[in-house]
């Protein structure tokens, strides 16, 4: 179902030919931002605060609710106008909204995975395994949730990782190199058979 | 068909039972110290009894089960690492004598798979292990259904005693060294866990999918495997908070063979709970199937023990 989102807030809709200009008379620029949103109620609507909150401009609305992607969760792609450069602050304040934004007409395809690390990770100095885990290029820390246990030395951790498209493999082999120097153990995903 | 069983454990001892209700009779079944051989079938029930009761299954040496007359031999022994003996023996003594078969031990097609099938090939005897993967869960004759050359990759959850303890942790918050307790108490559990919780057993099942898939060469030693051991609540607690289960996944594919603690979609079909098992196979034209039940037990697994005497029976 697409649906095109009501006129009330759009900054410069003279004429549907005419060059689109915001309030501040900035040149407009339509994007594409794919996002993976969780199936739970209001989730839409968080989603789609920040764009407007930043000066971003709605067109359209692609909500595929039946077809979950691998990770089980729904698909939304967004057509939207802003000013020119305003992007990457929109895609922030997304991100920083928890959404998961998996693809911009400006960035190529994104995948996101999660591990789980366990282990002695408070001694073994977290934020080194962190930055250890960033320096294969292709891989991004972009959550990390810890458990450590009063009076335990084993701890967990579980971090998101974002990866470039086809670059899971790598980024999952840095986390096994990182965590056999430093004796924790992995729990991957499986990827390819998450359904 | 007339079948010799070796190995009076629950799955030996529940293929005994049932034997007769599939219209088969029991010429001989062995445990690892005694046997009851009657060429004109036994009375499964009675040498069982006389197990149960401390006397042994009967007066006959286990060897001369082995050499009783039979169609087809079912191996139920324990399964045993490295050279997979005496249940590699046990094959290699039937198909000499142009017998049948059926393995419920892993052994034999774990750890010597090339061996079978070239003992096989100049026997006019088969050799069928359907119960040796996922007990009760028809996945061999599927896949042979299939056709194992359109089978690219298999995955899923094949130890339910490992399953039992993850999933009862993650539910009840409870620590591994409880829940073994536990599983050890309900019987889910052996004294020794070890073969369950290790990953072994998972791998055992690992090596026979991928020796099936890919046409043989595979061992235990080429399955990278961890166990569940070390895996505190804090991250089953983690793993759920992101929508997520980790679970003893076993992983075939033509890159490699894993078993160890994965991260799956906690609602998603992989998730089985308990002691059920899974197992979802890659397959070219049909798409992605996914078979579950029970792994494990003796009825269970005897059935598909007995489905196995019945294909070689033409049935």
């Amino acid at each position: 179902m697409r649906n095109t989102s009501p006129d009330g807030d759009s900054g410069g809709r003279s004429a549907p030919d005419a060059p689109r200009v915001a309030d501040g008379g900035e040149q407009l620029q339509a994007h594409t931002v794919r996002l993976e949103l969780v199936d739970e109620p209001g989730e839409l609507l968080r989603a789609l605060n920040p764009i407007a909150t930043h000066g971003g401009n709605l067109l359209s609305i692609f909500h595929e609710r039946g077809s979950l992607t691998p990770r089980g969760h729904i698909p939304v792609e967004i057509d939207l106008e802003c000013p020119a450069g305003r992007l990457d602050t929109i895609v922030d304040a997304l991100r920083n909204n928890g959404i998961n934004v998996i693809q911009t007409d400006a960035e190529r395809y994104r995948e996101h995975v999660e591990v789980v690390l366990v282990g002695a990770l408070i001694e073994t100095d977290l934020s080194a395994t962190l930055t250890a885990i960033e320096e294969c290029e292709e891989a991004t820390v972009v959550d990390m949730s810890l458990t450590a246990p009063n009076g335990e030395d084993v701890a967990s951790a579980r971090l998101s990782l974002a990866a470039a498209g086809g670059a899971v493999d790598a980024a999952l082999s840095r986390v096994r190199e990182v965590a056999a120097e430093k004796d924790l153990h992995v729990i991957e995903p499986l990827v390819g058979g998450d359904r | 068909m007339k079948l010799a069983v070796l190995g009076a454990g629950a799955v030996g001892a529940s293929v005994a039972e049932l034997a007769g209700d599939y219209g088969h009779s029991v010429t001989a079944i062995a445990d690892s110290s005694t046997a009851a051989v009657d060429p004109e079938g036994i009375d499964p029930d009675a040498a069982l009894d006389r197990k149960a009761s401390g006397e042994g299954l009967g007066k006959a040496d286990p060897d001369d089960a082995l050499a009783a007359e039979y169609d087809v031999l079912v191996e139920a022994t324990p399964t045993t690492l490295g050279d997979a003996e005496p249940g590699f023996s046990h094959v290699a003594a039937a198909l000499e004598r142009d017998r049948h078969v059926v393995l419920a031990n892993k052994g034999p097609v774990a750890e010597r798979y090339d061996d079978v099938r070239a003992l096989e090939a100049d026997s006019a005897g088969q050799v069928l292990f359907e119960a040796t993967v996922g007990g009760a869960i028809p996945v061999l004759s599927t896949i042979r259904g299939l056709g194992a050359e359109r089978v690219s990759a298999a995955r899923g959850i094949l130890n339910g005693t490992a399953n039992f303890v993850l999933t009862r942790m993650a539910a009840e918050g409870l620590s591994y060294e409880h829940v073994l307790a536990e599983a050890q108490d309900l019987g889910v559990a052996e004294p020794d866990p070890a073969f369950d919780v290790e990953g072994t057993d998972a791998a055992l099942k690992c090596a026979i999918l991928a020796n099936v898939l890919y046409g043989g060469g595979y061992e235990l030693a080429d399955v990278d495997v961890a166990g569940i051991r070390e895996i505190p609540v804090s991250a089953l607690e983690l793993a759920v908070d992101g929508g997520q289960a980790i679970r003893l996944v076993g992983d075939v594919n033509p890159d490699g063979v894993r078993v160890g603690p994965r991260l799956v979609p906690e609602n998603g079909t992989l998730a089985v709970s308990g002691t059920q098992n899974i197992v979802q196979l890659e397959s070219d034209h049909a798409g992605r199937l996914n078979l579950s039940g029970a792994g494990a037990g003796g009825p269970e697994t005897a059935s598909a023990v007995l489905a196995d005497v019945d294909r070689l029976g033409g049935v």
